[in-house]
């Protein structure tokens, strides 16, 4: 009992849901976090680096436009191509171009000093993105196949009549349910675990070294143990951003697939 | 003992997805190593399987957090 209760202290608050509410003006529904303040200068960063590296466009490029086109490239032809096919891909770019850079850059913010708070650990935010997405695949799947033509291309053509019905619900419930929320919560998810594991490392830490007996050097083990953390966080941010943007475009490729 | 059974069931949600993101790699790295220039088409396929698979753990952590007293 009496070392349950040296390694089990009352006083210690493990980190929470409460962590990621961080209004800065206002409160309540319409209050302005700092998730959303992270949101904007996200866009104002990815504005000036996009339109610093492509200002002066030349056919050998410098450095910066080099950078920049290899994130195109890897979007253009890493995703977008391989999954969409090589026909319908490039009106999708832009989309899929935006929704990578963005993602990228608000999941950077996670580890990087001066911001360090996932933009996406709120889930309003990975919702926001998955709206986007879902709306447009639907979209061009009912602009390409037609109202009825659409809802008749999720079952698979050659099907037993007596399995239709049955196929065509669990397409639906795919397409419709559970499609979206794995998209939303696998960001929210990766991010916020992610965030709450730092914080526990970290505050966890802090709570050892300044208590008695042999705790400090667990303390001293655990704030060495963030650091490897860290680097483990980068992978999966720069991991998740490749993720969602891949997904977005196989639903896409998709509902834009011909007859198969 | 005082805690949240919630947790458990993140514990417990998490045992088959990490199977299968194990296996998923197996493959993976089995593949590439056999034929190293086949990287770039397994590469998304490999890492769309681990999204997929490791949707019921994101579930479980999500569920864990609703369900917190």
């Amino acid at each position: 009992m009496s070392i349950e209760a040296a390694v089990l202290p009352t006083q210690y608050e493990p980190p929470g849901t409460a962590d990621f509410w961080i209004p800065l003006i206002g409160d309540g529904a319409w209050a302005f976090t700092r998730a959303s303040l992270l949101a904007l200068v996200s866009v104002g960063l990815i504005w000036w680096w996009l339109h610093a590296t492509t200002k002066k466009k030349a056919l050998v490029p410098s450095m910066g436009q080099m950078g920049t086109e290899a994130v195109y490239g890897f979007v253009r032809n890493g995703i977008a191509k391989d999954l969409i096919g090589s026909k319908e891909f490039l009106k999708f770019v832009p989309l899929l171009f935006s929704l990578f850079v963005f993602i990228l850059v608000n999941n950077l913010f996670g580890v990087v000093p001066p911001f360090q708070n996932p933009t996406m650990g709120r889930i309003g935010f990975p919702i926001a993105l998955t709206l986007v997405v879902f709306v447009v695949y639907h979209w061009v799947g009912i602009k390409k196949h037609g109202f009825v033509g659409y809802w008749k291309s999720l079952v698979p053509a050659g099907l037993p009549k007596a399995m239709v019905p049955a196929i065509f619900f669990l397409e639906l419930i795919t397409d419709m349910f559970t499609r979206p929320v794995t998209l939303a919560l696998r960001l929210f998810g990766n991010m916020f675990a992610g965030h709450i594991m730092m914080i526990l490392f970290i505050t966890g830490g802090w709570y050892m070294l300044n208590s008695g007996g042999i705790l400090p050097i667990f303390g001293g083990v655990t704030w060495i143990m963030t650091f490897v953390m860290t680097l483990f966080e980068l992978l999966v941010e720069v991991l998740q951003a490749y993720v969602f943007t891949l997904l977005a475009a196989l639903y896409i490729g998709g509902a834009v697939a011909d007859e198969h | 003992m005082t805690g949240n059974i919630a947790i458990l069931g993140y514990g417990l949600s998490a045992i088959g997805p990490g199977i299968g993101v194990g296996l998923i790699f197996a493959a993976y790295i089995n593949g590439v190593a056999r034929q190293p220039e086949a990287r770039g088409m397994l590469q998304p396929i490999a890492f769309l399987g681990m999204a997929i698979a490791e949707a019921l753990a994101i579930f479980g952590i999500a569920l864990a957090f609703v369900f917190k007293s």
